[in-house]
């Protein structure tokens, strides 16, 4: 099949908007070839998942693409760096890292992406429409974006999605077409105890099993309340795409694509029907906590994905006035910290002993403390990635857990709601 | 012989690591020292540098790409990537390496089944056609 390119997307590709457009064109076409799209689609936001210093490598690419004169050609915000630009000294990074990794964050704004240095975009005002064509990076908000939102991205990767920015174009493949976005898998959740899903700890480990099991195909979730929250359909995308290569689910009843199972599926009989069983979700659970010594707890990290405003009010309402006696990090937007520093809270937060993490969270980049040991997360993407990429043994809990475990010194959870 | 879909056109050669487990390079591979890094893999530990390597499924972050430039910057990368589903985050870095001038590396898609008959350890010759060959087995 060759790819059908419309005029402009030639002149494009033959340098008429510069340089650099021409050079991403070349990577765009060179992507839609290899996915075998007949043609490219036209985006209106992007989300660049290229910040983050991996090695010398992106920061090349990056700076090619400003010393050609790139420009983004649609809204487009940028993800989390390596760097902690509000707070310095809070990432450990010799001066040339610290340097490169700089570079790599500078060289997006100065193509004019909004420095918003989150993994959670849709949580700083970057909100696409339902059926709108976008290129998003960062598996999490790939998930969000398209199960929460209804907005159409497939999964880019680093370079593709800046490339597709600017540009204005990505390949027409995938989840951009409607045809591919029915569920063919249907999970029933009806046999989970109602306070169960009512609680934000049961999310992370669904996700945790939805990446396992169901992988790539496409799921309609039946029998979550319609009560589930934006923050919960968010943990369960974040788990979902770090075990499985999850860029949608459908939640029937709470999300766009979704008001009716039929809906979801698109009128078809699905392929696979798998009710949940306590075994099931116990399996995800344990998973999800690596650390062999039951009671040592040395860190605590929350939000992966960066951390709402209403996260860090049940976080606030949890700490206030105590004092936690480890580490404790919080991960977030520099746009939601503001909110907060604006309502006071931030001072509650550090008061009680909470870091204020932005631009990065701590499993990207070094801030955790060196001496290792074992780090208490409510996350289920921090509890994937924590062991390889910090060294850390991980142990999993709800946010009560984390508070309740880094004010007492030791492991403190709950273990009653997953008992049925 | 086992003959596959040219995702990125190139040739090379090397020992057969077939992966059992889907892999993350991001998080689960590390470019300098070019060895699989997540001390949950059954894998953890191997070095992919210079290997064929076949993997049943890509998963997880779309920071993959970015570790695949690293690999071709820092040398470290396999010789040749045999993917049983076509996957663009892989294929990408090689696409960027090459628009930085690094050199590039083959990615050829593969039916899993076919993968499956290749032999592990065994040197193995990616052709510019996407023809996977061993002469030794």
């Amino acid at each position: 099949m060759t790819l059908d390119l419309a005029l402009y997307e030639r002149a494009m590709l033959s340098g008429s908007e510069g340089d650099a457009t021409a050079m991403a064109m070349r990577i765009v076409v060179s992507a839609a070839e290899l996915l075998a799209a007949p043609r490219l689609v036209e985006i209106r936001s992007a989300h660049i998942d290229g910040c983050l210093h991996h090695g010398d490598g992106g920061v090349e690419f990056a700076e090619r693409l400003v010393e050609g004169g790139g420009r983004v050609a649609v809204d487009t915000t940028l993800n989390v760096g390596a760097l902690d630009l509000l707070h310095p000294g809070v990432v450990r990074a010799d001066g040339q890292k610290t340097a490169m990794a700089r570079r790599q964050m500078d060289a997006y704004v100065r193509m004019g992406a909004k420095p918003t240095f989150t993994c959670a975009p849709y949580q700083v005002g970057h909100l696409p429409g339902v059926g709108e064509q976008v290129a998003w990076g960062e598996s999490n908000a790939i998930a969000f974006v398209n199960s929460v939102l209804g907005a159409r991205t497939e999964r880019y990767g680093d370079f593709l999605d800046a490339c597709c920015a600017l540009t204005a174009r990505a390949p027409l493949y995938g989840l951009h077409l409607e045809e591919n976005r029915a569920a063919t898998v249907v999970v029933d959740a009806s046999l989970v105890p109602p306070a169960l899903k009512e609680r934000d700890v049961f999310y992370p480990v669904l996700g945790t099993w939805l990446g396992l099991e169901v992988g790539r195909d496409i799921s309609a979730i039946v029998g979550l309340p319609e009560s589930v929250t934006r923050d919960q359909l968010k943990a369960l995308g974040a788990a979902a795409a770090s075990t499985g290569a999850v860029a949608l689910f459908h939640v029937v009843g709470a999300t766009p694509e979704a008001p009716t199972l039929d809906a979801a599926t698109g009128g078809l009989a699905p392929v696979r029907k798998v009710a949940l069983t306590g075994e099931m979700l116990r399996g995800s659970l344990d998973r999800l906590s690596t650390a062999t010594d039951p009671a040592g707890v040395d860190a605590v990290a929350v939000g992966s994905p960066h951390f709402s405003l209403h996260e860090f009010e049940e976080l606030t309402r949890l700490v206030r006035g105590r004092r936690l006696v480890m580490p404790f990090y919080a991960c977030t937007a520099r746009d939601t910290l503001n909110d907060l520093e604006a309502r006071g809270d931030a001072g509650i937060l550090r008061d009680a002993g909470v870091e204020i993490i932005v631009d990065t969270c701590v499993v990207v980049t070094p801030i955790l403390p060196a001496s290792g040991g074992v780090l208490m997360t409510n996350s289920g993407k921090f509890a994937h990635y924590g062991p390889s990429n910090t060294g850390y043994e991980v142990l999993y809990g709800s946010l009560e857990d984390c508070v309740e475990s880094a004010v007492a010194g030791r492991l403190v959870r709950d273990e009653e709601a997953w008992a049925w | 012989m086992v003959a596959g879909r040219v995702l990125v056109a190139g040739e090379g050669g090397g020992p057969l690591l077939r992966l059992d487990h889907a892999i993350s390079f991001w998080g689960g591979v590390d470019p300098v020292a070019g060895t699989i890094c997540d001390p949950r893999h059954p894998d953890f530990g191997a070095s992919i540098a210079g290997t064929v390597l076949a993997i049943p499924a890509a998963v997880g972050s779309s920071s993959s790409s970015a570790i695949m430039l690293e690999l071709l910057r820092e040398g470290t990368a396999p010789a040749a990537i045999l993917l049983a589903r076509a996957d663009a985050i892989l294929a990408l870095g090689v696409i960027v390496g090459r628009e930085l001038g690094y050199n590039g590396i083959p990615i050829v898609e593969v039916p899993v089944e076919q993968l499956a008959c290749l032999e592990q350890g065994a040197p193995a010759l990616v052709s510019a056609t996407g023809v996977v060959t061993q002469p030794d087995s």
